[in-house]
């Protein structure tokens, strides 16, 4: 997805809100913490010696709970707040030194930015404040005017050019505020939270769209957010903050496999009740075709998994013991070269079934490591069912309602023999 | 042994003030009557235009803004007061009235916004000028207006003078105020797309500002309104002629007629500006 050329780089960065900030700066140094600091001298500490690299064409999401100082952190990208200390680089140059003139053509040109609370203009129409940062740079207004028209039409509201925004609903206003910043059509875009005022559904409609957009013309995204079902369904690396710090940075399978700390293992434990959950309590019976290990070839196995639309089927005797997992891959394999009617040579090698039992975070491994859901059983080898990658993070992420929800679901068991 | 004698100790301020204006007046008259001079000129441009325009076409004129900015009703109404104040025998002092409140309201627009634009934009000048917009506001006009007669002689232009150090304060505050309102975020988006701090003012602060700013507006004109009977009685024109005059004489009917144009032309005022200060309708 992404190559490996630093578009950014943040060497060092800390911002001191106060009235001495070197002070703090040296007390830091000295190797007090941010509480220390703020109750002797009443400074805060935004953001202290953070330092990563956002490569061209990423999606590149900073994570953190309030107060970790991840909108600090993107707004010193642009200048809207000055770093105490530190060096930003982008292509190369370094925005903490650049004079005011260097600066407006960074934020004119390069970067675009989209905000939490949409921030658009109340008296301007939706194509004008489409236009807002092209006018800002002096262009003309018919050619201005007509490449809002491009933007907007990017996010599905063409149409409304001539709305004005309080007569939009909250997604399409935010949809404006991403044409806004697609407009001028920067190399990066700042996104401070910019999908969290937006309810569930819209949030991941949004969400959906950025993808989309990010598929045609590949920009390198800086997506602030507190949300880890978003961090992980759009970022294609993750930096995770904590009282100012960068604690981790790296893929979201990385991440969840070796979380840097405590801190960010948290995260997982915060939103999720996984000393409660256990793998039985998610697991779901009703997403894949179940085949029975006796009386059906491959052949017949392969149709109802194309027929089903599944890329794995989970094989069972008529016990339901699970005997293994199959993919549409392994079973053409196995009818390509003999066709025997015996299903296990098309068994996946590394599949292995995790127990009822298991908490959550014993699961956690299982489930980033393969592409396919992990089935779960009893204790007795019985098949119960399967969790997918995007079920596990749904159940991290809504908790216990939904998982009641899951488990009456999964009673309606669809079993094909 | 009394700690406190107010009686023979004494801070001799009024006497240091009476010498301080003595002194300017005899050192910098000319100057201040030269200062009167873009005022003068104004109001013999207005007073001018008035005098050219037949009566009916300024009705007209009015009642259409009337009709533009507060609707139906209001254009009604501004027709029949007219008419009104005319059969009532004022409307030559109406007409004085009206430039020289559309004068001192002009100044003070071209003073006020930017004091207010600036006073919005930054703490300190805000606290610095509080306490002189707090002394214009609250001072009784009969204090100064012996300086300003000192200063710059009896008449018409001394009359507006007096009236735009007491009209200034609400256009300062409430422009002030409008830009202070003006969410931080817009703000900061603006600068995230490169907006200059003139683009910042002209694009977002000050288009947003602007329902205040004619709140503003709407407060100085009826202020400047009121002082025209004080302004009278330094010898400026107006519809505060008849009601001094009245005064003097004991003529009620005279000072209430004066007095009643006043109001009618006040209300008049007010409704066509604060309609101009409601946010239009987008067609």
């Amino acid at each position: 997805m992404s190559s490996q050329v630093s578009k950014i780089r943040v060497e060092a960065v800390s911002k001191i809100f106060g009235p001495h900030p070197k002070k703090a700066l040296k007390m830091l140094a000295d190797g007090a913490d941010k509480e220390t600091i703020h109750s002797k001298t009443g400074m805060t500490v935004g953001v202290h010696e953070a330092s990563f690299d956002i490569h061209v064409g990423e999606i590149f999401v900073i994570m953190g709970l309030s107060g970790s100082g991840k909108s600090t952190m993107v707004r010193m990208l642009n200048r809207l707040i000055e770093p105490t200390s530190g060096a930003i680089y982008v292509d190369g140059d370094n925005v903490a030194t650049m004079n005011d003139q260097q600066l407006r053509q960074l934020r004119r040109k390069k970067m675009g930015m989209v905000f939490q609370s949409f921030a658009l203009m109340p008296h301007l129409s939706v194509l004008d404040n489409a236009a807002f940062g092209l006018e800002m740079s002096g262009m003309p207004k018919p050619e201005r005017h007509e490449r809002a028209l491009q933007a907007l039409a990017q996010v599905g509201l063409d149409g409304y050019a001539n709305s004005f925004p309080r007569e939009l609903s909250g997604g399409m206003q935010q949809r404006v505020g991403l044409a806004r910043g697609l407009a001028v059509n920067p190399d990066v875009l700042l996104m401070d939270e910019a999908f969290s005022a937006l309810d569930p559904l819209i949030r991941t409609e949004m969400q959906d769209e950025l993808l989309k957009l990010q598929a045609r013309a590949q920009r390198t995204i800086v997506f602030i957010s507190h949300d880890l079902d978003e961090a992980m369904r759009i970022g294609d690396r993750i930096a995770i903050m904590e009282g100012g710090r960068v604690v981790q940075v790296g893929t979201p399978e990385e991440i969840l496999q070796q979380p840097a700390d405590d801190y960010v293992r948290a995260f997982f434990r915060g939103v999720d009740p996984t000393n409660i959950l256990t793998a039985g309590d998610i697991a779901r019976d009703t997403q894949v075709t179940v085949i029975r290990h006796q009386g059906e070839g491959p052949r017949a196995a392969l149709q109802r998994l194309i027929s089903q639309d599944r890329a794995y089927g989970y094989v069972l005797d008529s016990e339901r013991q699970l005997k293994g997992v199959v993919s549409t891959d392994s079973l053409k394999e196995l009818i390509d070269s003999e066709g025997g009617k015996d299903l296990s040579p098309a068994f996946l090698e590394q599949a292995r079934a995790v127990t009822a039992s298991d908490s959550m975070q014993d699961i956690l491994p299982e489930i980033t490591a393969h592409p396919w859901p992990i089935p779960v059983v009893n204790a007795d080898g019985r098949y119960l069912g399967v969790i997918s990658k995007n079920l596990f993070l749904r159940t991290l992420h809504r908790g216990q309602q939904e998982t009641a929800q899951a488990e009456a679901e999964a009673h309606s068991e669809k079993v094909i023999s | 042994m009394r700690l406190l004698n107010f009686d023979e100790q004494r801070i001799p301020l009024d006497d240091w003030i009476q010498s301080g204006v003595d002194w300017l007046v005899y050192n910098y008259r000319d100057l201040f009557q030269f200062i009167k001079v873009p005022i003068e000129k104004t109001l013999e441009g207005l007073q001018w235009l008035f005098d050219i325009t037949p009566p009916s076409l300024l009705i007209l004129l009015l009642a259409l803004a009337a009709w533009r900015y507060a609707g139906k009703r209001v254009a009604v109404f501004t027709i029949l007061t007219l008419l009104l104040i005319g059969y009532l025998g004022l409307w030559e002092e109406t007409l004085v009235t009206l430039s020289m409140v559309i004068c001192a309201v002009l100044f003070c627009a071209l003073v006020g916004i930017p004091l207010g634009i600036l006073a919005g934009r930054s703490d300190r000048f805000q606290v610095l000028l509080r306490p002189f917009l707090d002394a214009m506001q609250t001072t009784p006009a009969f204090v100064y207006l012996v300086p300003v007669v000192m200063l710059f002689s009896i008449g018409t232009v001394s009359g507006v003078l007096a009236t735009i150090v007491f009209a200034l304060p609400p256009i300062v505050r409430l422009t002030s105020l409008g830009i202070r309102q003006v969410h931080p975020e817009l703000v900061e988006a603006a600068l995230a797309f490169g907006a200059t701090p003139w683009q910042v003012l002209r694009k977002v602060q000050f288009p947003l500002a602007l329902p205040s700013v004619m709140a503003g507006l709407n407060q100085t004109i009826m202020m400047a309104l009121s002082m025209v009977v004080i302004a009278a009685l330094i010898g400026a024109g107006g519809l505060g002629g008849p009601v001094v005059q009245g005064l003097n004489t004991l003529e009620i009917g005279l000072a209430t007629i004066g007095g009643l144009a006043i109001v009618l032309l006040a209300m008049i005022l007010d409704r066509i500006t604060q309609g101009m200060g409601q946010p239009r309708r987008s067609n």
